[in-house]
């Protein structure tokens, strides 16, 4: 099994096309494909365990490592496995791996494991992982198959740590325990578990709204060129030299 | 009285996806038609109840007293994975009808995470054969009337003028929270 990834590290080194795409693959969870709000994949543990900055960001982490983990295990066997009885191959060796990791947190960051309850568990359901692993680890090398799941793994860790600096923030008014304003003025619903799914609703909408204003302009500014190019065209075909003042 | 306070509890108070975030993807994905989450709250409904009665002895008999209860969550999920293959044959080949409305929902359970957590919740709480029975009714109970309350809200908004950043996932959202805070109404019920 050793030479398995040596020979999938040289296959990348003679094709130079495939160099060049781990950057990309990497990039691609992190915002573009982000889990959380591109994909609106995972938002079990978003709303659950996102009360404050440490647990989201903690929780990030451990998803982080089972999918890049079992995205490793499964690139390296996956050509061993058959089509048909694939999905229950891939829960178990996902179950394998969140089970370790569920084991390493509980021995070496049992207040962790005790904050985050049964999400560590959950996290063998979580449409990520499984995704990655049938998606693109099945198909593709050990190196490529890391560097897409830790990007979609940081994505993730991003979006945990965004929903829960945002609730922990306007909940009680810090942010990682120090105190930014009096708790006092703090909208303490936002610690609840409605709240989770206000603090969700209203990041989705504005990263939303700021998307849509950008395509908006970028739609804009492509007509307006169509438009311009056209005139210059027609101005062209009229025989009469195209306005300076087009473009 | 005490397994119905058990019921109540699980299936108002601590409802698995308004108050303990589990199987928010079913909720957020396939709630847009009435029909469909009907159908997916009863294929839950089935599969959560069967296989916590199946995994209840499993645990306490086969888990516990070999001290092998870190292996629960690769056996549950296998069972669980055991459990929905065979209820999609047995309705493929007994419940012609009941397969046709619910059999495209059945392999989408699965992964769906309120099942695995419905079981592990459970687990956790040591009742007895006949609480854990009722406590997984009350849950996935809670899980149908939710899902399908939310789908029938989503397809009136889908009739409404929302905020163009709004739309769909936030505004469901949106919805979902202020459901949450009715059911925190129901704090106190039950047990």
């Amino acid at each position: 099994m050793a030479s398995e990834p040596l020979k999938a590290a040289a296959d990348v080194v003679s094709a130079p096309k495939e160099k060049t795409n781990y950057k990309g693959l990497f990039t691609a969870g992190i915002w573009k494909e982000n889990p959380v709000f591109k994909m609106f994949l995972s938002l079990c543990p978003a709303l659950g365990t996102t009360v404050s900055v440490f647990y989201g960001f903690s929780m990030g982490i451990i998803i982080l490592l089972a999918v890049t983990l079992s995205s490793l295990t499964v690139s390296i066997f996956g050509r061993f496995i058959p089509d048909e009885i694939r999905v229950p191959v891939l829960i178990t060796i996902i179950a394998g791996v969140v089970t370790i990791v569920e084991m390493l947190t509980q021995a070496f960051l049992p207040g962790i494991h005790g904050a985050l309850g049964a999400f560590i568990a959950l996290v063998v359901v979580n449409c990520i992982i499984m995704g990655r692993a049938e998606a693109f680890a099945m198909k593709n090398k050990p190196m490529a198959a890391v560097a897409d799941a830790m990007g979609y793994g940081l994505g993730i860790v991003l979006a945990f740590t965004i929903i829960a600096a945002v609730r922990e923030l306007l909940g009680v008014g810090a942010i990682l325990g120090i105190q930014i304003f009096p708790q006092q003025f703090a909208i303490s619903l936002f610690a609840l578990p409605m709240g989770a799914f206000i603090a969700l609703a209203l990041i989705l909408g504005v990263i939303t709204t700021i998307q849509l204003r950008k395509n908006d302009e970028k739609l804009a500014k492509e007509r307006a060129e169509k438009a311009a190019k056209a005139a210059a065209a027609k101005a062209k075909a009229a025989g009469t030299p195209a306005p300076v003042g087009g473009v | 009285m005490e397994l119905f306070s058990i019921f109540i509890g699980a299936f108002l108070v601590q409802n698995i996806i308004l108050s303990l975030f589990t199987g928010m993807c079913p909720f957020i994905g396939v709630s847009k038609k009435a029909s469909s989450a009907l159908g997916m709250g009863l294929a839950v409904i089935f599969v959560i109840t069967l296989s916590a009665t199946l995994i209840w002895p499993l645990y306490t008999f086969v888990l516990v007293p070999n001290n092998i209860e870190f292996m629960r969550t690769i056996v549950f999920i296998l069972l669980i994975a055991t459990v929905v293959q065979f209820v999609e044959m047995f309705m493929k080949k007994y419940m012609k009808s009941l397969y046709k409305s619910l059999g495209i929902y059945l392999p989408l359970i699965t992964t769906n995470c309120a099942v695995l957590g419905a079981v592990i919740f459970n687990v956790n709480r040591n009742l007895d054969f006949g609480g854990a029975v009722a406590n997984a009714f009350g849950i996935s109970a809670g899980f149908a009337l939710v899902i399908y309350l939310f789908s029938t809200m989503r397809e009136r908004i889908d009739t409404n003028t929302v905020p163009r950043g709004f739309k769909g996932v936030p505004i469901a959202l949106v919805t979902a929270a202020i459901m949450a805070m009715a059911f925190a109404g129901f704090a106190g019920l039950g047990s």
